[in-house]
């Protein structure tokens, strides 16, 4: 674990330490340690239920963790009230799994939406920046559109337009490249790139695709039972030596990751006599 | 889940007390709801106006039936003229009032209930927390509002409902004097003790029954095993609660 | 924006709906609609029993309502009930010896006080008393004339029109 202790860096937006979640009594993380500078595009990977979405639910104050340190702009997460964890939130955008558009509301007024709440703007206002968001995205056509008549990958880059209308300073993407076809991820990754380019945003991407990733992201971290396995640029990672890295983005299925569930043993499992070593 | 039945009970117990928890939540979110002011009224076109037809309907029935059994009964007793009287003072004290809300919890409980739990299945509530608008004041609050007002009005309009349809069957069809049947009801109904009373039942009752779906929407776990489990839990818990409560309150109010 | 325009405009008109549902059940088939808003003037009647009467009870003359009574109070002198009734500004031609009585409409109906007008040629005003009055039929006082006498009282229950002949006044004052 070299990167137990990752090098302290002058101004990381989001700084977490020694954070640890147990969920259903299963540890999820372990003393975890990251840092995402600000600026920059950061991916988080790792095997399933590692506890990705769980890591982004913490930095949002979605869900509180055992024990640890979250600092989001200058902000302890864990600890901020209500109020002030509504304020910080207006300021970072989300992009869920499932989209989660609301399904009472069009196209338009979904993305309308965090507007609508948060900001008395006149009606030409809102539509302009409305449109201009869903132009990004290649949507400006459905903007008439219920969600129920958008595909997934149509639904993600809606859910992706709202996440950046309110120009957040981080944007969370939980899965962004899942069900998107090669255009549209193509168009994907470089509207991350150039948000992150020309506005400064910060992003958290987490993401399986290393293809994709190794593409947008400056930083990866590879999280593995409830630490940082491995910390590096995407190039680093891919011919990293690690016994971590090189399980992970070869697939393989023995390793220090387990591909299987804990279980019992197979053989009793299958009413085998158990085996004796 | 477990078959033992002190923690069966214990469950139950606990769901009484988050389900009051929650009623203070939403109590509390309710101030911030009134920003979101369209929401309530959206939902008072939801729950109220989209349940007028049923509720008309059933109203013209309930009055009917109500009108034809009295007169039968009564004109044994030689008291046929007060079928007027004693179908007013039975929906106005009771029927009309726990009627509507059973109505209520058929109708619109299960579709709060339902769309709650779906918006929870799919991430609407949680995106909702992430774009830091509060799902308690922007859904829960709104829904709630709406149950209380709409109710009562509901109610009222069962009411009238009925008494029409009391009076088709009684007067036009039964050959009742039309004078008789206003006129004794009007000499033994009393606006407060008997109309009012009823209407605040009736804002009782709204209360209880979208409590319990949005309660249950908001706790449904998020499949559509869970929603189908909620919205059934709405109708019976809402059944349940309206007639016991009208209980309580009938041997307070009177 | 027109849907949810149209939603404000069907809102409000299901509440409107629902507040004139209520406004005529409040006022159409309860009490409220035997107010008589227009003007009225006050008499008083006192009784030695007023039985089942109620407040807003009818005042009524030859079985048309007249007004209704305004209050009832126990006359801590006399130990009398006294009945204060309002009686619409319409009917101000009220001989001044004229009677009251507590009739029950039908048999299990409602108690109201009935007026028998007298012949005197002047007209009651505003607050005077009626000087004859005849309290609430009792049926238990009736069954008990009915024991005691063995044959049943020439005079029956209160028919309920109003009409009735006037009951032997007790004398009061």
């Amino acid at each position: 674990m070299s990167h137990a202790n990752p090098p302290e860096r002058a101004d990381a937006l989001v700084e977490v330490r020694g954070l640890s979640t147990v969920l259903n009594g299963k540890t999820i993380f372990d003393r975890l340690d990251l840092d995402i500078p600000r600026g920059r595009i950061v991916a988080i990977m790792g095997p399933s239920g590692t506890g990705k979405t769980t890591l982004l639910r913490h930095i949002t104050g979605q869900l509180r963790p055992d024990a640890g340190e979250i600092r989001v702009d200058g902000h302890d997460v864990p600890t901020l009230p209500r109020d002030a964890l509504f304020a910080l939130r207006e300021k970072i955008g989300y992009l869920f799994q499932n989209s989660a558009l609301l399904t009472d509301y069009s196209v338009f007024e979904n993305v309308a939406f965090p507007l609508r709440q948060h900001l008395r703007l006149p009606e030409e206002i809102v539509r302009n920046v409305v449109l201009t968001k869903l132009q990004a995205v290649g949507l400006r056509g459905a903007a008439g559109l219920m969600p129920h008549e958008l595909s997934g990958g149509m639904a993600r880059r809606v859910a992706l337009a709202r996440a950046i209308v309110r120009d957040p300073m981080l944007i969370l993407y939980d899965e962004p490249f899942v069900g998107l076809d090669p255009i549209a991820l193509n168009q994907i990754l470089k509207l991350i790139r150039t948000l992150n380019d020309t506005l400064g945003i910060t992003s958290i991407l987490v993401a399986h695709e290393f293809d994709a990733v190794a593409r947008a992201a400056d930083e990866v971290y590879l999280i593995a039972g409830g630490k940082v396995a491995a910390h590096g640029t995407p190039a680093e990672l891919a011919r990293g030596e690690s016994a971590w890295t090189k399980q992970f983005f070869g697939g393989e299925a023995d390793g220090p990751v387990p591909f299987q569930y804990p279980a019992r043993d197979y053989a009793a499992d299958l009413g085998f006599p158990e085996r004796t070593r | 889940m477990s078959a033992r039945p002190t923690s069966r009970l214990g469950d139950a117990l606990a769901q009484v007390g988050a389900c009051g928890l929650f009623l203070l939540q939403v109590l509390g979110a309710v101030p911030k709801s009134l920003r979101h002011f369209r929401e309530t009224i959206r939902q008072i076109w939801f729950v109220g106006a989209m349940s007028l037809v049923i509720i008309m309907t059933c109203g013209l029935f309930v009055g009917a039936v109500l009108g034809l059994q009295l007169y039968d009964v009564l004109s044994r007793f030689g008291a046929s003229a007060m079928s007027g009287t004693v179908v007013a003072l039975a929906l106005y004290r009771e029927l009309g009032p726990v009627v509507t809300a059973l109505l209520f919890a058929g109708r619109a409980g299960t579709s709060i209930t339902a769309e709650i739990g779906l918006m929870r299945a799919t991430d609407q509530l949680a995106a909702m927390e992430m774009m830091a608008v509060d799902p308690l004041a922007y859904v829960a609050a709104p829904r709630f509002i709406a149950g209380v007002v709409a109710l009562p009005l509901l109610a009222c309009v069962f009411n009238a409902m009925a008494i029409l349809g009391a009076h088709a069957v009684c007067v036009s069809w039964l050959g009742l004097d039309g004078g008789t049947f206003w006129s004794n009801m009007t000499a033994s109904v009393d606006v407060w003790t008997d109309v009012v009373n009823g209407v605040w039942k009736s804002v009782a009752f709204g209360a209880v029954c979208t409590l319990i779906a949005t309660f249950n929407g908001y706790t449904t776990a998020p499949t559509s095993e869970g929603v189908a489990y909620a919205t059934t839990r709405t109708v019976v818990f809402s059944s349940i609660a309206t007639l016991a409560l009208d209980f309580v309150m009938t041997a307070f109010l009177t | 924006m027109t849907q949810r325009r149209s939603y404000q405009v069907g809102t409000g008109l299901f509440i409107l709906l629902g507040f004139a549902a209520l406004a005529y059940l409040a006022t159409q088939t309860t009490s409220v609609a035997n107010f008589r808003q227009g003007e009225s003037y006050t008499l008083k009647a006192s009784f030695t029993n007023v039985g089942q009467l109620k407040l807003r009870a009818p005042v009524k003359i030859a079985g048309v309502r007249i007004g209704s009574v305004e209050a009832i109070d126990l006359d801590p002198a006399k130990l009398e009930a006294s009945v204060r009734l309002a009686i619409d500004k319409k009917f101000d031609q009220l001989p001044d010896d004229s009677s009251a009585a507590i009739f029950t409409s039908g048999l299990l109906g409602d108690q109201y006080v009935g007026v028998q007008p007298g012949g005197s040629p002047d007209m009651f005003k505003d607050g005077d008393e009626f000087v004859l009055t005849q309290s609430s039929l009792q049926l238990e006082d009736l069954i008990g004339k009915f024991l005691v006498n063995g044959s049943p009282s020439p005079k029956p229950a209160e028919s309920g029109d109003g009409s009735a002949k006037p009951p032997a006044p007790d004398q009061h004052q």
